[in-house]
């Protein structure tokens, strides 16, 4: 009997040992293999990002920084005083990451410190192996070597946020930073690359026994631009510290060759972080630093709209290029009087002249004669009130009003007094100077349809240029515009002191000042020239228009300077210079730039 | 305790040579091997070291079974005059540690004896045993189905148990009782008396339950729901069962087990030992050294059977039991059968205490096998 019932517990166990090592085992065996093999993803490299003649506007350097793993310290704050007698780490610094730390899961590592230098990164090296859940790290980050210059074309990373959609292995890797604005935003997927495995062991105190396999990750796409890096800073310097864009074009194929926004941001300060100081600066700053002022935001083109207007006319055939037009300084429509910016009036004058000389009275005419709808028709085929996919996100569309805009907005009928307004660039028409580029080209080109671009080739794949259907108009009706804008350059012109002797470098042009205030009556008695007397916000903003050379053109450009007072004055000599440059640099005839940048296409790639 | 006992036989009917040679050395082989299994267990375990764990076990095996060896040639009739002697020496250790005894490992279970750590509480277990046996070989027949013949030996259950379980040791506690209740029911009392017994037991659950350390409770909840607190008290017997079931039927294979090697397992060395042995040599491991066990016990019963005195049958399978109820205890818990309480593999979990009590245990059921034709008589074997 005894015998039995030890016999009846050996067969318990024995059916348990079964039961366990073979009928549950493979669970069993799984749960063993989790237990000892951790997956750790490798963060791939970002793609780099290149101008056109392969000249690196992104890269990524080394970055020594210090992780901590909450949940393999004992103590997390002691953890972070004696690691903060180490690297510096001030009060709120701490307060964010204990924050932080408190927020999410107590495995995933914490960046406590980056971008050390290496004395300290070896200080903190040696001390992590008494100060469990401290790792160090020697991993990379992204580095903009002018960052200053190409911030608002390149943008910035930044670190991922609870909001993102975290469905690439990439978020599992601490540290990463992906695209947040510009083209790295953009492009983001495609920079990122595919992140890399690691299987190792590790045992039941999380310390790292072995790596069993590795798999390399992918390295991101390159990125190469049409701009130009060295035009690029040349211009960034020229609009210094005014609060202004400029966009250089090439009239052949639309590649943006300068996109700048002043004042500009450091985009390696947002790898870096921001003091509180910094930060404040640059989001309080009236000049608004964090805006791309080329597309983002938009102007009245003022007087650069006139082009516009006259070949909305032409086209119409509503005026002749022979015909001339009296200014005597004042314009009556009803019991209204439109004012010239020239008090005593140009007199008469024919298309041409009244382009170069920037006469309103001329302008307030034809734009009586063709009438809204025509003018609105013309400046949507040069490219207004339309966004340009180029890349960039944030784009401001601007507005070419009409009458069913006005209805549809306003509830109102169109005013006569309205379409006058729209004749010199102003009323409720706004603009991008990345659409005035655009219009100057389409101009200088004569009439052909091209589209901006801004990213030619995404690794090694290009996005050619669209096509450029002709705009089918009138070549004599363009050549009469252009003339028009070589006088603006010449005696009497209102861009005259900005012209180029060099008949080499000869450019055309338009200047315009668009209001920002509309000026009262009052104000007129009292005179215009007290400009400078309003306060910034309210001066008028400072536009120029141009193209270069002017017997086969080849460079378009747009400058705009806010409430920079007078086109002539302020925005064309900048414009001159840009354009200058451009034809010293000639970024278009150096062929060899295409050869250069498919040599860093290939080069990155196979680094990887 | 053991050791100050030994001296010579006064009345032997048989040489020493001659009862050499009657050894079953069979019986011996079987303790070596599974000695030996916990050599290689206890190798593997410290990552293929000998040190420090193996080494100092084969050497303690080795006093050990020198210690065995000569308790079997000691008449059994001196064990039966030592038994009570030997009780009383257990319960002063005991006592000890109560007042003189090193705290470790959540207890307070060591007594410090010169250069050796002793745990009196694995000692007792057997002395019980020993006094149990001589008290029912001295009662009369008749009297052992009467209900006051049972108020010693409940004595003699709860004075040892009540000094265990206060160290804490729950694990020896509930073996001291099982082991003494198994010697009443295998000295033939009413069966009745166990199924009230048992109902007395269910009753007092409750109260002993107070009477428990918080740990001793949490095991026991985590016990019925291991999976409830993964990471901590539950983390034991997940991770053992873990081990036991990757290791299939045929094992991961020497040094291979992953949960050893990583520290995944907990108390790998002594109470959970059984688990680096099953996760290595799998199923075929474990069924082996279970195998081994089941010789030792079928050679108790054995012995039992064919005994003449009732003394010498009461304590072969007392001792081969205990040993079993250590076994099946053990493996029941590391397999998530029943709570942790602590008890170690015999001859394999590393431990001086407990692998010197199991061989004492081995020489004393080799001692009844020796001197089975030895009738002694029930009353005043001595005189």
């Amino acid at each position: 009997m005894l015998g039995g019932f030890q016999g009846l517990l050996s067969m318990a166990l024995i059916g348990r040992l079964y039961y366990l090592g073979v009928i549950e085992s493979g669970q069993y065996k799984m749960l063993a293999e989790e237990n000892r093999i951790s997956l750790r993803f490798l963060a791939p490299e970002r793609g780099e990002i290149f101008d056109r003649a392969g000249r690196l506007m992104a890269t990524n350097r080394r970055d020594y920084r210090i992780f901590l793993v909450p949940e393999q310290t004992s103590d997390v704050e002691a953890t972070l005083n004696s690691l903060g007698q180490m690297i510096a780490l001030s009060d709120s610094q701490t307060r964010r990451l204990l924050d932080r730390i408190r927020r999410q899961r107590s495995f995933q590592p914490v960046s406590v410190a980056e971008n050390l230098d290496w004395k300290t990164f070896a200080k903190v090296n040696v001390a992590s192996i008494k100060l469990p859940g401290v790792q160090p790290d020697a991993g990379r980050t992204r580095f903009y070597p002018d960052g200053r210059a190409t911030s608002h074309v390149v943008g910035y990373v930044g670190p991922v946020t609870k909001e993102d959609v975290k469905d690439d292995p990439i978020f599992h890797i601490p540290g990463v930073k992906i695209g947040r604005a510009g083209l790295e935003a953009t492009f983001d997927l495609a920079l990122r690359g595919q992140a890399g495995t690691s299987r190792f062991e590790v045992n039941a105190y999380g310390r790292v026994v072995r790596e069993l396999t590795r798999q390399e990750g992918e390295v991101g796409q390159t990125l190469t631009l049409t701009i130009d890096l060295e035009l690029q800073k040349y211009a960034v310097e020229r609009l210094a510290e005014k609060s202004a864009a400029a966009v250089v074009m090439d009239v052949e194929n639309g590649d943006i060759l300068v996109q700048a926004s002043t004042p500009a941001f450091d985009s390696n300060q947002f790898n870096l972080g921001f003091s509180q100081e910094d930060w404040n600066a640059l989001v309080q700053d009236p000049r608004k630093p964090l805006i791309n002022k080329c597309l983002a935001s938009q102007y009245p083109p003022g007087s650069t709209f006139k082009m516009i207007v006259a070949l909305a006319a032409l086209e119409a055939g509503v005026v002749s290029s022979s015909e001339t037009v009296l200014c005597t300084g004042e314009h009556e429509l009803g019991n209204r009087i439109f004012h010239c910016w020239k008090k005593n009036g140009h007199g008469r004058l024919s298309m041409t002249d009244a382009i170069g000389q920037s006469c309103d009275i001329y302008f307030y005419t034809i734009a009586r004669r063709v009438g809204i709808a025509k003018i609105a028709a013309m400046a949507r085929r040069f490219g207004f009130g339309e966004a340009h996919s180029i890349g960039l996100g944030g784009q401001a569309k601007g507005l070419v009003p009409d009458k069913v805009w006005k209805m549809a907005n306003y509830g109102e009928r169109w005013q006569i007094g309205e379409t006058l307004i729209i004749g010199i660039g102003q009323g409720a028409l706004l603009t991008t100077p990345l659409q005035l580029a655009l219009m100057t080209a389409r101009i200088a080109n004569g009439g052909k349809q091209i589209r901006p671009r801004l990213v030619q080739a995404l690794g090694t794949e290009p996005f050619p240029s669209a096509r450029r259907p002709e705009m089918g108009i009138n070549q004599r009706h363009l050549d009469l515009v252009r003339t028009g804008m070589i006088k603006t350059m010449k005696a009497g012109g209102t861009a005259f002191r900005s012209r180029i002797a060099n008949r080499q470098y000869s450019m055309a042009g338009k200047t315009g000042t668009s209001q920002v205030r509309r000026i009262t009556a009052a104000e007129r008695e009292a005179g215009l020239e007290k400009l400078s007397q309003r306060p910034w916000e309210e001066r008028d903003h400072a536009l120029f228009v141009g193209y270069a050379p002017i017997d086969s053109p080849k460079y378009a450009v747009a400058v705009l300077v806010e409430h920079g007072g007078g086109g002539s004055a302020v925005a064309a000599p900048i414009a001159r210079d840009i354009l200058k440059k451009t034809m010293d640099i000639d970024p278009v005839e150096s062929v060899a730039a295409g050869v250069v940048s498919l040599g860093a296409i290939k080069s990155s790639s196979s680094k990887g | 305790m053991g050791t100050s006992l030994m001296f010579g036989p006064r009345r032997v009917e048989q040489t020493f040579l001659q009862k050499l040679r009657q050894l079953n050395w069979l019986f011996v082989l079987v303790v070596c091997a599974i000695a030996g299994i916990g050599f290689v267990v206890l190798y593997s375990a410290a990552g293929g070291e000998l040190d420090p764990w193996a080494s100092t076990q084969m050497i303690r095996f080795a006093v050990g079974l020198a210690l065995m060896l000569a308790i079997a040639l000691v008449d059994l009739r001196y064990w039966m005059v030592a038994a009570y002697p030997l009780f009383a020496l257990g319960l002063l250790s005991l006592l000890a540690v109560e007042f003189f005894g090193v705290s470790g490992m959540g207890g307070q279970r060591w007594l410090e004896l010169g250069v050796v750590r002793v745990q009196p509480a694995e000692f007792i277990k057997l002395a019980l045993v020993l006094a149990m046996a001589r008290y029912f070989h001295g009662l009369n027949p008749p009297d052992t189905l009467k209900l006051r013949s049972l108020a010693v030996p409940i004595i003699l259950i709860i004075l040892p148990a009540a000094l265990v379980v206060r160290q804490p040791d729950l694990g020896t506690t509930l073996m001291l009782v099982l082991a003494g209740v198994g010697m009443i029911y295998l000295s033939g009392a009413r069966v009745w008396i166990f199924g009230v017994g048992a109902l007395a037991a269910i009753v007092s659950v409750p109260i002993a339950w107070r009477f428990l350390r918080d740990y001793q409770q949490e095991r026991i909840l985590i016990f019925f729901n291991p999976e409830s607190d993964p990471l901590g008290a539950g983390y034991q017997i997940m991770q053992s069962k873990i081990a036991l079931g990757s290791g299939g039927i045929f094992g991961k294979g020497f040094l291979q087990g992953t949960q050893s090697h990583l520290n995944f397992l907990p108390e790998m060395k002594t109470d959970f030992i059984f688990t680096v042995l099953a996760e290595e040599f799998g199923m075929i491991g474990g069924l082996t050294l279970l195998g081994l066990y089941v010789v030792i016990l079928a050679y108790g019963v054995y012995v039992s059977l064919t005994c003449r005195s009732h003394f010498g049958r009461l304590l072969s399978i007392g001792v081969a039991g205990t040993l079993f109820l250590y076994v099946f205890i053990n493996i029941a818990m590391v397999m998530g059968l029943l709570p942790v309480v602590g008890v170690p593999l015999p001859l394999v979990s590393y431990g001086g205490s407990s692998m010197l009590t199991m061989l004492v245990g081995c020489g004393l059921i080799l001692s009844v096998a020796l001197h089975r034709g030895l009738s002694i008589p029930r009353k005043n074997a001595f005189g």
